[in-house]
């Protein structure tokens, strides 16, 4: 066992005195301040003591116990309550004043700093009779306080109380701690030296406990709550009026010019919900704001379609990469639909102006010489004609003669590989053996447009919104320095290369796509210049979630930059973490999780799944999907909540005053809820400003639960039977919720657009309701004035049952395929067949027998007509077809039997 | 907060009877009012008392050397972790994540005190992380998950997603 000390701190005192006081046998090492004995703390501390076990102690407080423990004394209540009060009280205070004294010579400071641990010394000294702190005899909690002290009190005019002067002196006068104490403070230079070397273990701490959300609430002041009521009392005015959408929406001088764009869907799948919350239903929250808001904005979005996962694709099909295209492009468009992602312009990337568009950028890069030349070696397949991509080359691994290695990684050593490496590399299509043939490629030449990239990100981030995520992984990009990126790829499908020397070859996705941004906005307007070369007048969102960051904070910008051509960089990028499904990720080829084209067979309106993603949006950390959480959310917030205070407050207006909202007169209570109101409503305007989607619903669920409160405090349906003072006040209740409902319909309408509109057509609510109290601040109006008429009330929400959700979850949760897949290989295609329970469940869908039979006898029949094409290693073409036809009736059969389609298959091997 | 987090412990240690607490002084720190002896007060010393009280003292460790370690973790919460600024705390994760490469629980192979109360501090900065920062404290957030999954620990605080397959396998992609 050994003992780490060094001269001068006063942390070793302690340690040192019990060390004698015990006689515990121990080696005792004098270190230096810089010396670090510790191996897992950056910083060198003393005392250390060493283990025989190898174990570092680095408490000074648990080193003096541990001596005492093993010297047959074990920790009381008492003893370790000291303990605790000297490390969390003491400790910070002494070495406060300790710096004030022998550094800054501020004695009355110093004293006063000790007053109240001292004090409480004294009190505590005072209540009992014993001569020490626990006992008659000493324990370690003297010897700690006393070491903690000493470098004070042994100043005998520092002033400090007489119970604990006695004591201190009854502790000091033994050797032990006299020897140990001289030993560590030789003078005082030693300790000065120690104390200038640890100013950093002062650094401010915070003494208040972190503020929890919950503990936010407001407190109003009076002047507050008559502001409140004032500007409530104005009503709506006649200046806010309801701007009208007409395309093309351009620039506009004078006005707060909004281009937003959401992260482009790759059109090879269907998007699952982690897609959808990530990308396109995040920005359709913020442009419905912002339109609400009155601001000129235009939202862009549309399919990404080139590359080589589309031609991986179309092969499975049989169809040709068109026709792929415009198959996803159309589901992706309807799955928008059905989410109410209101788009100014859906677009896609394969069109003539992603061709012009791309080409002009590569051109203007290409003369101001921000392209690079280089040659890669590549393996060509002679038979197919063409360069073989990573994945589509397969041979033996290099390093562990694993048979079925891919040209970029082996997947049963996992080390990277070099396509060039394979050992008898085998075209995947054709099984031909491919040669190796150098191809010359273009780079983008990053290195030279660092300095102009971070000169741009220092003003972007500076003056605009990006989150902490999209800040952290751009950061570390250029941290680690840029380099060249390559741009363009051997492959088929894709933006063509325009110069001579590159004509086989086409742009690589990354470069290409977010040019798709430029290109698209050019289909929807001839005058698209005026959104993207005109940063001026022009403020750029990105959405998208965080994988796509780099390539929208560095590269994108790199090859705008260098272009030269003043375009519109972005100002503003939010990026989400990930949405896991039920603690798993959501999975194509295991069947796992919702996808976007299934949301609406679960019988869920639209409104509901925009809420419930919206609420779990992965603002600042990863969030997960739970059916059981969906309910609970439904039915509590949604149904019991706002739901609830909502259709009261319509009900009331309906059954007390026939539809007509009662005259108002406004006593403190009123005013004070509509303060509170008013209050989150302010804070949904700065958190949406921020694009902080998921803390802003926060700020609706708040006012509806003020709301509630204030109802059930007032009991209108109770004061309704009354006296004319109680029917008075009932009136007045009854028409403030029934205005703040009409406030909650403006609040909603980014999150659940139809709900908002069904409550404004219940309560029959001027057209420029919503935007009057969304513009500037936020104000909480009266704009259903008394005598107002309301309309139909009726319950919004429908409960979601436990059954009907653990259906639900059995439905979606992991599916297993039912057939037995032939190789690990082919497991992508089986796993889009889906459990075919006879009779299960079905017999309230609206079902017909006679097909489903029929189906089912087709679908085994082709199921076998492909396990034998595959059994025989027939042309994977052929089989592609066959499989094909068996997904094509797979999904038939689950619409007769009126199940949601299963999920179309995985594309090639990605996980 | 810590409150919470005494009748969470109090739950885990299935104490039949909830203790009733009050606070001291502006840091809020936890007064066990006792009706055999004087008031305790602070987290570790009413935290160390209930575990006596649920005879589970195994649970502050088996010898002198891991009863040593344990209090040492839990010194190290009250006194560094709890209140830091946010810089100490890349410091604090930093070192815990080296401590932890080689050991399941805090005091090596057995689980304690000392993995409960740093699990309730260091909570509220795990929510936070983002997964590259979970990913850079691997051993934290696999210390981290454990315990959170450890049965009866969790009581009052939300779970954390912690995925299991890396994201960024070497720093970024």
């Amino acid at each position: 066992m050994k003992l780490y000390i060094s001269e001068g701190n006063p942390h070793c005192i302690k340690a040192l005195a019990v060390l004698e006081l015990t006689g515990v046998k121990c080696d005792i090492e004098v270190i230096s301040h810089e010396e670090k004995v510790v191996p897992h703390l950056s910083r060198p501390v003393s005392p250390v003591l060493l283990l025989p076990s190898g174990t570092h102690l680095f408490s000074p407080n648990s080193i003096c116990q541990y001596l005492y423990d093993v010297s047959g004394q074990a920790a009381t209540d008492a003893t370790s309550q000291w303990l605790e009060w000297e490390a969390t009280n003491l400790q910070p205070a002494v070495l406060q004043s300790l710096h004030m004294v022998a550094l800054q010579g501020k004695r009355v400071e110093a004293a006063a700093v000790m007053k109240e641990p001292l004090n409480w010394l004294e009190q505590s000294l005072s209540k009992r009779s014993t001569a020490f702190l626990t006992a008659e005899v000493m324990s370690v909690a003297d010897v700690v306080l006393w070491a903690a002290l000493y470098p004070l009190l042994s100043d005998t005019s520092f002033e400090a109380g007489e119970l604990v002067r006695c004591w201190f002196g009854r502790v000091d006068s033994l050797s032990a701690c006299r020897a140990a104490a001289h030993r560590i403070l030789q003078g005082n230079e030693a300790l000065k030296t120690f104390l200038q070397k640890h100013t950093a273990s002062l650094s401010p701490r915070r003494d208040a406990p972190a503020n929890t959300d919950a503990e936010d609430e407001c407190v109003m002041s009076v002047e507050e709550i008559e502001a409140a009521a004032q500007v409530w009392a104005e009503g709506l005015t006649a200046r806010s009026a309801v701007i009208e959408r007409k395309h093309p929406i351009l620039p506009q001088e004078g006005k707060r010019n909004v281009l937003l764009t959401s992260a482009l869907p790759y059109v090879n799948n269907v998007p699952h919900l982690g897609n959808i919350i990530g990308c396109v239903l995040s920005a359709d929250v913020f442009a419905r704001y912002g339109r609400l808001r009155g601001w000129n904005l235009l939202f862009v979005c549309g399919t990404d379609e080139y590359g080589t996962a589309t031609e991986n694709k179309a092969r499975e099909e049989g169809l040709t990469p068109q026709e792929i295209c415009d198959k996803y492009h159309t589901i992706h468009a309807s799955i928008y639909q059905w989410f109410q992602i209101d788009f100014d312009f859906f677009g896609r990337t394969t069109t003539e102006r992603q061709t012009e568009i791309a080409q002009d950028i590569f051109w203007r890069l290409h003369e101001r010489g921000f392209l690079l030349e280089d040659t890669v070696e590549q393996l060509r397949c002679e038979s197919c004609q063409r360069f073989l991509a990573d994945r589509f080359v397969e041979g033996v691994c290099p390093h562990c003669h694993y048979p079925e290695a891919r040209g970029d990684q082996c997947d049963k050593c996992g080390r990277l590989i070099n396509a060039v490496e394979l050992r008898n590399p085998q075209c995947k299509v054709c099984k031909e053996t491919p040669v190796i043939r150098s191809s010359k490629h273009l780079f983008l030449d990053l290195p030279k447009l660092e300095g102009e990239l971070e000169e741009w990100l220092d003003k972007s981030i500076g003056s605009g919104d990006w989150t902490a995520n999209a800040r952290h992984i751009t950061r570390s990009w250029l941290r680690d320095g840029l380099k060249p990126r390559c741009i363009t790829r051997d492959l088929r499908w894709g933006t063509p290369v325009p110069h001579q020397d590159f004509k086989d070859k086409v742009f690589y996705v990354w470069f290409d796509a977010p040019i798709g941004y430029l290109s698209i906005t050019a289909n929807y307007t001839d005058q698209w210049e005026k959104w993207w070369k005109n940063p001026q007048q022009v403020e750029l969102y990105n959405f998208m979630a965080k994988d796509n960051v780099p390539f929208h904070s560095v590269v994108f910008p790199c090859s705008l930059l260098g272009a030269q051509d003043n375009y519109t960089l972005v100002n503003n990028l939010i990026a989400t973490e990930y949405l896991n499904y039920e603690d798993t990720k959501f999975s194509k080829s295991r069947g796992v999780g919702v996808f976007g084209d299934m949301a609406k067979d679960t019988g869920i309106p639209s409104d509901v799944w925009r809420f419930y993603l919206l609420f779990l949006r992965p603002e600042a950390q990863d969030s997960a999907f739970s059916w059981a959480d969906m309910a609970i959310k439904n039915n509590s917030e949604l149904l019991n909540n706002l739901g609830n205070f909502i259709n009261r407050a319509g009900m009331f207006v309906s059954k007390f005053f026939d539809g007509c909202v009662p005259e108002m007169l406004l006593n403190e209570d009123d005013k004070r809820l509509i303060a509170q109101v008013c209050w989150e409503l302010k804070q949904y305007i700065t958190l949406l400003d921020k694009a902080r989607i998921r803390d802003a619903l926060k700020c609706i669920l708040n006012i509806s639960r003020h709301g509630n409160q204030y109802m059930q405090a007032n009991e209108p349906w109770k004061k309704i039977k009354g006296g004319d003072d109680d029917r008075q006040r009932a009136g007045t209740v009854t028409g403030v919720c029934v205005n703040v409902a009409c406030l909650l319909s403006a609040v909603l309408e980014p999150y659940m657009p139809t709900v908002s509109h069904t409550i404004r057509a219940q309560l029959q609510a001027p057209p420029t309701c919503a935007s009057a109290q969304l513009q500037g601040s936020g104000s909480f109006v009266c704009s259903l004035p008394a005598g107002h008429r309301i309309g139909t009330v009726s319950p919004l929400f429908q409960k979601l049952e436990n059954e009907q959700i653990e259906a639900l979850r059995k439905r979606f949760g992991g599916q297993q395929p039912e057939e037995e897949c032939v190789g690990a290989k082919t497991q992508s295609s089986c796993s889009a067949s889906v459990e075919t329970k006879p009779g299960a469940s079905q017999a309230d869908l609206n079902t017909d027998p006679e097909r489903v039979k029929h189906l089912t006898t087709l679908v085994a029949e082709q199921g076998d007509k492909v396990r034998a094409l595959k059994a025989q290693k027939v042309e994977k073409s052929v089989i592609g077809e066959e499989v094909a036809k068996l997904i094509e009736l797979k999904k038939q059969l689950c619409l007769a039997e009126g199940k949601s389609p299963a999920p179309a298959p995985p594309k090639g091997k990605k996980k | 907060m810590a409150l919470r987090e005494l009748s969470s412990l109090e739950r885990f240690l299935g104490l039949k009877k909830p203790n009733k607490y009050s606070t001291q002084g502006g840091k809020k720190v936890p007064v066990l009012q006792n009706n055999n002896g004087p008031a305790l007060i602070g987290l570790v010393t009413i935290a160390s008392h209930l575990v006596h009280e649920a005879k589970r003292a195994e649970l502050l460790g088996d010898s002198a050397e891991q009863r040593a370690v344990v209090q040492q973790w839990i010194e190290h919460r009250i006194t560094r972790l709890d209140n830091c600024s946010k810089e100490e705390v890349k410091v604090i994760l930093k070192e815990l994540n080296q401590y932890l490469e080689d050991k399941v629980y805090l005091a090596g192979n057995i689980f304690t005190l000392a993995d409960i109360l740093m699990y309730y501090g260091i909570h509220h900065i795990v929510v936070e992380l983002a997964i590259l920062e979970k990913e850079r404290y691997l051993n934290v957030t696999r210390w981290f998950d454990h315990i959170q999954h450890y049965p009866g620990i969790r009581h009052h605080l939300p779970p954390v997603v912690v995925l299991r397959n890396r994201v960024y396998p070497n720093g970024h992609h």
